[in-house]
């Protein structure tokens, strides 16, 4: 069995994320990382391989992205991967949910995965859509925000919280799967797997050798586009009491409490 | 004609309300738009029944398609809403929040080559079209969204439209045969809404001490009941903790759990994420203690504290005893 991981470049958690008013873009000019919430993909992919129950051949770390991106997929491939794909071209540029879906979707079927794991959301985008957009090009059966995950005979028994409650439902593979954040508790990776993970295979495509139909991303394919980034509507600022005397700091709690009559 | 198409969700023979929310943001739209507002059924029951179907024309629908189909999964209808919209040529699809509605959302963008927001606000009508407000980077900023070309698909944030009697008159009920796609019957439901732990209600209480990852451990969650129970409250819950079996899920606020408006909702060790700020943020007093000065949580409290909740909890519970008591 082949697992594919799509993971992303985001900045780094640190940096104050803003747009570029100018391009109407992130501005992505500060540190950057793997998107945290793929780290749980590749944990997933990874306690499956050694769970014993499926016999995992490779875990393959995928991404699209600029140039630099290729420090994420040296992480992905630190934490367990065993190579990565780079699909990169300046056609992609400024492509949205629909383009890169689209796009990442051609690069898996090359791959031909029998399960495809993703992150919950992305840190600096926040769509929580591409794993469903992939899964219905791949034409394979899809669940998002799957916080359990059991491989065992060709089936994914897998549970996760939707509006009513917890769900169990059971996927055939191949499938494709976004993992919520309470799946697991990513690993660290280990000083040799940083420093070897330059050394494991990786694979750069341009749009031209994953067969993308360039008329469909980038700025020619989008399906949205951005009229104005405007400012959120104005909020009074709340009082924020810096904790240096507990003693004190519940005094000035219980005042507040109380001058709003919620002491009665 | 333009029209928008909305999917309602339907669970033990009731309509979910943000769906019916949407039913009544398209109602309002199409009017505007000169067009009309559909909706879309999934049932694999009798519960969906006439009477029921051609209830959703009270809320602005004009007309109900109705589709055999397995029910809490998005891809089945996936496949009857690009069916209907293929052959009815509605111009947007529209969905309440929840999690369903992204899924459905995002296999109709694939399918249909369509571009989607989502965490949407606001729609409004500008030449003809409909341009959607959809807050990013943590509520930092709005980016006001056009589409280019049919469809353009509309994720709705939870709560975000309010369900409303248009005083419109019954919608017409049309049944649709749909052959689902082979992909979209390969998942199956095994058990759906289980609810883990024990039944509290946190939606008629007027005090809400919410609890989240930062506790630490499920018995973190003591201090949190030990200061509800001096404030005469109740204790609410994240997703995070939920996930973690830390604490029931009858009690979790947000996009998956409830939506509260207590008079005072306090929050200890939550960071502030989207999903969960949608289920609090009608509260009339928001207070958050939380270690980290740049939680997401301060930007929409009206009193925060930066400090370590294991000092301050036990302290704050006994100065509010001391206080009533006295
Ligand atoms: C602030 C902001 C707002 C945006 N809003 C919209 C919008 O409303 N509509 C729209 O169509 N586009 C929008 N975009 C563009 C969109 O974010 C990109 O197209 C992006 O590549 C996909 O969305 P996401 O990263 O948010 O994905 P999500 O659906 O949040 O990501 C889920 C998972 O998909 C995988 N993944 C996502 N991107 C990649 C990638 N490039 N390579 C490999 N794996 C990946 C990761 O596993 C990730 O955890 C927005 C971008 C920004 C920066
Ligand atoms: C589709 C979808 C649906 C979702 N639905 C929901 C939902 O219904 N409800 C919900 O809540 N979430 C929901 N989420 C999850 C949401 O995005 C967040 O992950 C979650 O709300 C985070 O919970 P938290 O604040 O407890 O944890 P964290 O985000 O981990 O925050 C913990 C906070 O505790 C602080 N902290 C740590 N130690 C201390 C200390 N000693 N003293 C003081 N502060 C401390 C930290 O600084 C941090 O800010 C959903 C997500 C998705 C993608």
């Amino acid at each position: 069995m082949k697992i594919c991981v799509l993971v992303k470049e985001v900045p780094d958690a640190a940096v104050e994320k803003r747009m570029d008013p100018s391009t109407k873009r992130l501005d992505r000019s500060g540190e950057k990382n793997l998107n945290p919430f793929d780290t749980h993909a590749i944990e997933a992919a990874m306690q499956i391989k050694e769970g014993g129950k499926a016999d995992i051949e490779e875990v393959v770390a995928v991404t699209m992205g600029p140039e630099s991106a290729v420090r994420a997929l040296h992480k992905a491939v630190s934490l367990g991967a065993d190579r990565s794909v780079h699909l990169t071209d300046d056609a992609l540029a400024v492509s949205d949910v629909c383009a890169t879906g689209y796009a990442l979707a051609q690069v898996l079927k090359q791959e031909q995965p029998d399960l495809v794991l993703l992150g919950q959301q992305s840190d600096d985008g926040e769509c929580y859509t591409i794993g469903a957009v992939v899964a219905d090009h791949l034409q394979m059966p899809s669940l998002t925000q799957v916080i359990k995950m059991d491989a065992e005979g060709g089936k994914l028994r897998c549970e996760r919280q939707a509006e009513y409650g917890y769900d169990t439902v059971e996927v055939e593979l191949p499938a494709v799967i976004s993992v919520g954040d309470a799946i697991n508790e990513p690993r660290y990776p280990s000083l040799k797997a940083i420093m070897g993970a330059k050394k494991k295979p990786l694979d750069t495509k341009s749009t031209g050798d994953a067969e993308i139909d360039t008329s469909r991303v980038g700025s020619e394919g989008k399906r949205t586009a951005v009229l104005a980034i405007n400012p959120p509507p104005e909020k009074e600022a709340g009082q924020i009491i810096e904790d240096e005397d507990t003693g004190e700091t519940v005094e000035k709690i219980v005042a507040w409490l109380d001058e709003r009559k919620l002491l009665a | 004609m333009s029209g928008i198409l909305t999917y309602v969700l339907h669970y033990q023979g009731e309509f979910n309300k943000n769906s019916l929310g949407a039913v009544t943001e398209a109602g309002k739209l199409a009017k505007e738009l000169g067009g009309e507002a559909a909706a879309v059924v999934v049932g694999e029951g009798d519960d969906l029944t006439d009477d029921l179907c051609a209830s959703l024309g009270k809320y602005g629908a004009t007309k109900v398609y109705r589709a055999r189909g397995p029910e809490g999964l998005a891809q089945p209808v996936v496949d009857v809403m690009a069916k209907v919209i293929e052959e009815n040529g509605y111009d947007y699809a529209l969905f309440g929040g929840g999690l369903l509605g992204f899924e459905i959302g995002a296999g109709l963008t694939a399918r249909l080559n369509a571009g989607v927001t989502m965490e949407v606000t606001e729609v409004k009508v500008q030449d003809g079209k409909l341009v959607a407000d959809r807050p990013i980077l943590q509520d930092s900023a709005i980016a006001e969204v056009d589409y280019v070309g049919t469809p353009g698909i509309i994720i709705g944030r939870l709560n975000a439209f309010e369900m409303a009697e248009s005083g419109d008159g019954a919608a017409s009920v049309e049944d649709v045969e749909v052959e689902l796609s082979d992909w979209s019957t390969k998942a199956r439901m095994i058990e759906r809404g289980e609810q883990r732990g024990a039944d509290v209600n946190i939606e008629d209480a007027d005090i809400l001490v919410a609890g989240g990852r930062g506790l630490g451990k499920a018995e973190g969650f003591q201090l949190c009941e030990d200061l509800a129970d001096a404030l005469g409250g109740a204790v609410a819950a994240t997703r995070a903790v939920v996930d973690a079996g830390w604490y029931p899920y009858a009690a979790q606020i947000g996009q998956t759990g409830k939506t509260v408006a207590p008079k005072l909702y306090l929050a200890a060790g939550i960071s502030g994420a989207i999903q969960h700020k949608v289920g609090m943020q009608s509260s009339e007093n928001i207070v958050a203690i939380n270690k980290d000065p740049n939680a997401p949580i301060f930007e929409f409290s009206d009193l925060g504290i930066v400090g370590d909740l294991n000092k301050i909890l036990p302290k704050l519970t006994e100065a509010v005893k001391a206080k009533k008591g006295g």
